[in-house]
């Protein structure tokens, strides 16, 4: 073991403090950074899929029908002829527009369930039933019977996605309203007449954002990735949509002599699905270090 | 004590490292200090003064991302350079430990006659059915009553100073030739910390076993000790037979230490609060940050320039009594300044 | 400990009554008229006015509630309106290939999941760790279908190993039924696998920083032994526990592997439902397996008898 000469402080600390913090959190959560830049990328990729797909994603071409990838198809092409490529960037919009606003919906709702929950008793003892009920029901199979209310649309899928999420969102709130309710300052504070919007600012939702943000990026993986199952099973985006799930539900008939079709799609979705876990985990892992680090 | 002929159990040199994050922090740096048969060192210091990380140190039972050198002899044998298999046959057998929290430091889910049993049968061979038979015994050494029906209780069914008690006779179980004991009493009220403390005394009379006891509270030293060394930001910085140390402290630090203490001699306050640590002003340097000098010198009011500068070696300024200060001679002044 | 159990068996109360005001409001929170849509885009009036009578929705609602839920109780979960025969006979045929993925998935999930969450846990902050945690990330992240048909590519297509898709009664082959499995436990298994092999590291990983695990260890016991009887026998009832509540992502996955295995399950049952707009079925079933989800935490809260002295007592 090589001998550190502990007086002096820690080192670079010189270097200004908000290059120097980037810095750090690069060396410590790697992992964490990669997912946020890819899913960065992705999501820049997604946004000017207009500029950047090759051809047109709806547009019917039986003539070049099932395609394998080539230079005028890099990703191939479907049954009707219509391009892989072109159909995938345009179904990132799909995955990232329902995961984030499923995230921020379940987010939202569970916030505002929560804290009421939290705050009033009587509230509480029925709010927290219900959520129990919802819990009870199997997220994805409650997603499927939502689905069945009416004319499917994207706007449909966020909330039959959404729902399932709420309950859990809202028990990490409540549970978190609770511990603080509890604590000698709030409760001093309460008794001099601080308003429940005051308290809220001040000292419940400061208190949250780390937890919630962390929830939030795994509602939004498996937002992502229930959606492509919903449209997988027919039951989702509607399929003139170009949805990953769609793309791979409908390839899936060729998946034998197409196997581009069920593969890159498939392989997207891992990709996002993945970039985000990761940068959960990275979150959660910044935000709680006794998770991670004790060995 | 000067009884002692050869130690029981020496430490030299002992020094913990904690790498975190690519920087080393010194826990414990050169800690040195023996122990005889029946002998009872105490080892004093405010919290983080790297008195527990020594205990463990000893033991090896820090985290993998600690580095332990020094030298660490029990009766002549050299413990450090034990495999981890030899380590686990002294363990719990020569040299056992006691933990502060009798609430925590209990499993759960299992009996706490197995909990004893387990370390018998490890230690002597032993069958289940003898280990339960030393259980139950070791439970009425440490006077449990009904001990045969607390053998199969859980530790839930136990009050604090109880699972004290089964630590105890888990710890001593397979007659160990030194005890260390961390903050043993900490946890418990006072009226159930002078009977564990009475039991490890009478304990240690009946077995001759070695006990480092390690404490914040100056009430269990002057009750328990035969020598004491204090300890600060984790070195060694006075060590004496407990009645000079009370009597003629020669480091301001000790004198801190005793600044708020009315009278001494005597163990538990008539009103029956524990006398703790009196209040020093200033904090314990951080591990990242150690003064220069002396690392008391920050928080101390006879520090000069010299002290600042000089890191003050361990000089034995009475027969037995150890202190590193450049100014012992003048260390009972400490008081009046901060009275 | 018997105190306990009741309060544990009467908690199911609540929750299956809220389960059942969900799937009943499923189809009456409705913005459009439900005999509409189910009677679908091109139906006569007559056709729709004689669904709203078949199903009872020309009645005021709290009378349609309180109606099916008496009906419930008698173990009535209604008639399908598509295939025209009771509910409850549907999800008795389809129950045995659904009930049999979950079992084998759950068997190979554990089997597979707690030995690598143990074994991450112990060797916290090394390549093996590091190793475990990243596979279970990937597993976690891969879509249940990409593992499929991955595994039908190359088992049963290159290999020709295993039968592609398809289900076989066990009472008709043992050893088709067993063939036919396995691909399917294996991409739904990977998923739970993972989620559970990082519960099962982080509860060991945080036992392993208890205090008694430093006191067995001061005992001078062996690694097997500190593992086994001290930190493992504490974290039966976390681990336990979070298989219990994978359950409801397992049922999830169970849906979307059987489509992609053909397999002729509830989960097919249920998008057939959906497809047709079979409000009956789709509410029997969201109860049937409810009831299943909420009746297996029950077996596992009661299972923390045994395992933890602190309820036993």
């Amino acid at each position: 073991m090589t001998d550190i000469t502990l007086q002096g402080g820690a080192p670079a600390e010189a270097a200004p403090a908000s290059r120097s913090r980037i810095g750090r959190i690069v060396r410590r959560h790697p992992m964490m950074v990669a997912g946020g830049v890819i899913l960065v990328g992705m999501a820049i990729v997604a946004a000017a899929a207009p500029l950047l797909a090759p051809h047109d994603p709806i547009e019917l071409n039986v003539v070049d029908r099932l395609r394998p990838p080539d230079e005028d198809y890099l990703l191939g092409t479907d049954a009707y002829g219509r391009d892989m490529l072109s159909r995938m960037l345009y179904g990132a919009r799909v995955s990232l527009i329902v995961g984030l606003a499923v995230a921020g919906l379940a987010t939202v709702l569970g916030l505002l369930i929560g804290v009421i929950a939290g705050y009033y008793r009587l509230a509480d003892a029925i709010l927290m039933r219900i959520m129990d009920g919802l819990m009870a029901i199997p997220g994805i199979l409650l997603a499927i019977a939502l689905m069945a209310l009416t004319r499917a649309s994207i706007e449909v899928v966020i909330l039959a996605i959404t729902i399932p999420e709420v309950p859990r969102v809202v028990r990490l709130v409540r549970a978190v309203v609770l511990s603080i309710r509890e604590q000698t300052y709030v409760q001093a504070a309460v008794a001099i007449g601080t308003r429940f919007p005051r308290l809220m600012r001040k000292h419940i939702l400061p208190n949250t954002v780390a937890p919630l943000v962390v929830q939030a990026t795994y509602i939004f993986a498996h937002a992502v990735l229930v959606e492509a199952y919903l449209s997988f099973l027919g039951v989702g985006t509607p399929p003139e949509i170009p949805s990953w799930g769609n793309i791979i539900a409908e390839g899936r008939l060729y998946v034998q002599i197409a196997f581009w079709q069920v593969l890159f799609p498939g392989l997207a979705l891992a990709l996002m699905v993945l970039s985000i876990n990761v940068l959960g985990d990275g979150l959660r892992d910044m935000f709680d270090p006794k998770l991670s680090r004790r060995s | 004590m000067s009884t002692a002929s050869t130690p029981l159990l020496s430490v030299r040199a002992l020094e913990t490292r904690f790498v975190d994050d690519g920087v080393a922090l010194t826990a414990v740096d050169g800690l040195s200090f023996d122990v005889g048969r029946g002998e009872t060192l105490c080892i004093v210091g405010e919290s983080g003064c790297g008195k527990s990380v020594s205990a463990l140190s000893i033991m090896r039972l820090l985290p993998p991302t600690s580095r332990v050198t020094g030298r660490i002899q029990l009766d002549g044998k050299d413990l450090g350079a034990l495999s981890e298999p030899e380590m686990r046959r002294v363990r719990g057998n020569a040299v056992s430990m006691i933990f502060q929290e009798p609430m925590t430091s209990l499993n759960p889910v299992v009996t706490v006659g197995y909990q004893i049993a387990e370390a018998v049968r490890q230690h002597e061979g032993k069958s289940w059915a003898e280990g339960y038979a030393r259980a139950t015994e070791m439970l009425r050494l440490v006077r449990i009553p009904e001990p045969e029906r607390r053998v199969k209780e859980y530790p839930h069914q136990l009050s604090g100073g109880m699972r004290q008690r089964v630590m105890i006779a888990m710890a001593l179980a397979c007659r160990p030739r030194v005890l260390l004991a961390d903050e043993p009493t900490t946890a418990l009220d006072v009226t159930i910390q002078a009977q564990i403390l009475e039991l490890m005394r009478d304990l240690q009379a009946e077995t001759g076993t070695a006990i480092v006891l390690i404490t914040h509270d100056l009430g269990v030293v002057a009750e328990m000790a035969h020598r004491v060394v204090v300890m600060y930001a984790g070195r060694k910085v006075e060590e004496a037979p407990v009645g000079d140390l009370f009597e003629r402290p020669c480091h301001p630090y000790t004198v801190g230490l005793m600044g708020s203490i009315p009278e001494l001699g005597s163990s538990l306050s008539a009103e029956g609060t524990p006398r703790r640590l009196a209040e020093i002003p200033g904090i314990v340097p951080s591990l990242r940050a150690m003064p220069a000098g002396c690392r008391f010198a920050p928080r101390c009011p006879l520090a000069d320039e010299r002290c600042h500068a000089q890191s003050p070696p361990l000089t034995e300024n009475r027969p037995g009594h150890w202190s590193a200060c450049w100014h012992w001679e003048r260390a009972g002044e400490a008081i009046h300044v901060h009275a | 400990m018997w105190a306990y159990v009741i309060r544990r068996v009467l908690a199911i109360i609540p929750v299956m009554a809220t389960v059942a005001v969900v799937v009943f409001l499923i189809l009456h929170l409705n913005p459009d008229d439900p005999a509409a849509i189910i009677a679908g885009d091109d139906a006569s009036t007559a056709h729709i006015e004689n669904i709203r009578r078949q199903l009872g929705l020309d009645r005021p609602v709290y009378v349609q509630f309180f109606d099916w839920v008496l009906r419930l109780i008698g173990g009535d979960l209604g008639a399908s309106i598509f295939l025209d025969r009771p509910v409850l006979q549907l999800i008795l045929e389809r129950v045995e290939p659904t009930l049999a993925l979950a079992i084998s998935t759950t068997i190979f999930s554990v089997c597979l999941a707690l030995p690598l969450g143990v074994l991450a846990a112990w060797k916290a902050g090394t390549w093996i760790d590091q190793t475990i945690m990243a596979l279970a990330v990937l597993a976690f992240s891969f879509p249940v279908f990409l593992i499929g048909y991955g595994l039908v590519q190359g088992l049963a297509l290159e290999l020709d190993l295993l039968p592609v898709q398809g289900f076989v009664s066990l009472s008709e082959d043992p050893v088709e039924f067993l063939a036919h499995l396995v691909m399917p436990t294996i991409a739904l298994g990977l998923v739970y696998t993972a989620l559970l092999a990082r519960m099962t590291r982080s509860t060991v990983l945080e036992i392993l920083n208890e205090d008694y695990i430093r006191t067995a260890r001061a005992k001078g016991l062996a690694n097997g032994r500190v593992l086994i009887i001290h930190a493992l026998k504490n974290a039966a009832v976390p681990i336990v526990t979070t298989i219990g509540v994978g359950i409801a992502l397992l049922i999830g996955g169970v849906v979307v592997t059987e489509s992609v295995f053909a397999i002729p399950g509830i989960g097919r049952l249920t998008i057939d439902a959906v497809l047709h707009r079979d409000y009956p079925v789709i509410q029997g079933v969201i109860l049937t397996v409810s009831g299943f989800y909420v009746l297996i935490n029950l077996v596992i809260d009661l299972t923390y008898t045994v395992l933890d002295p602190r309820i036993r007592y």
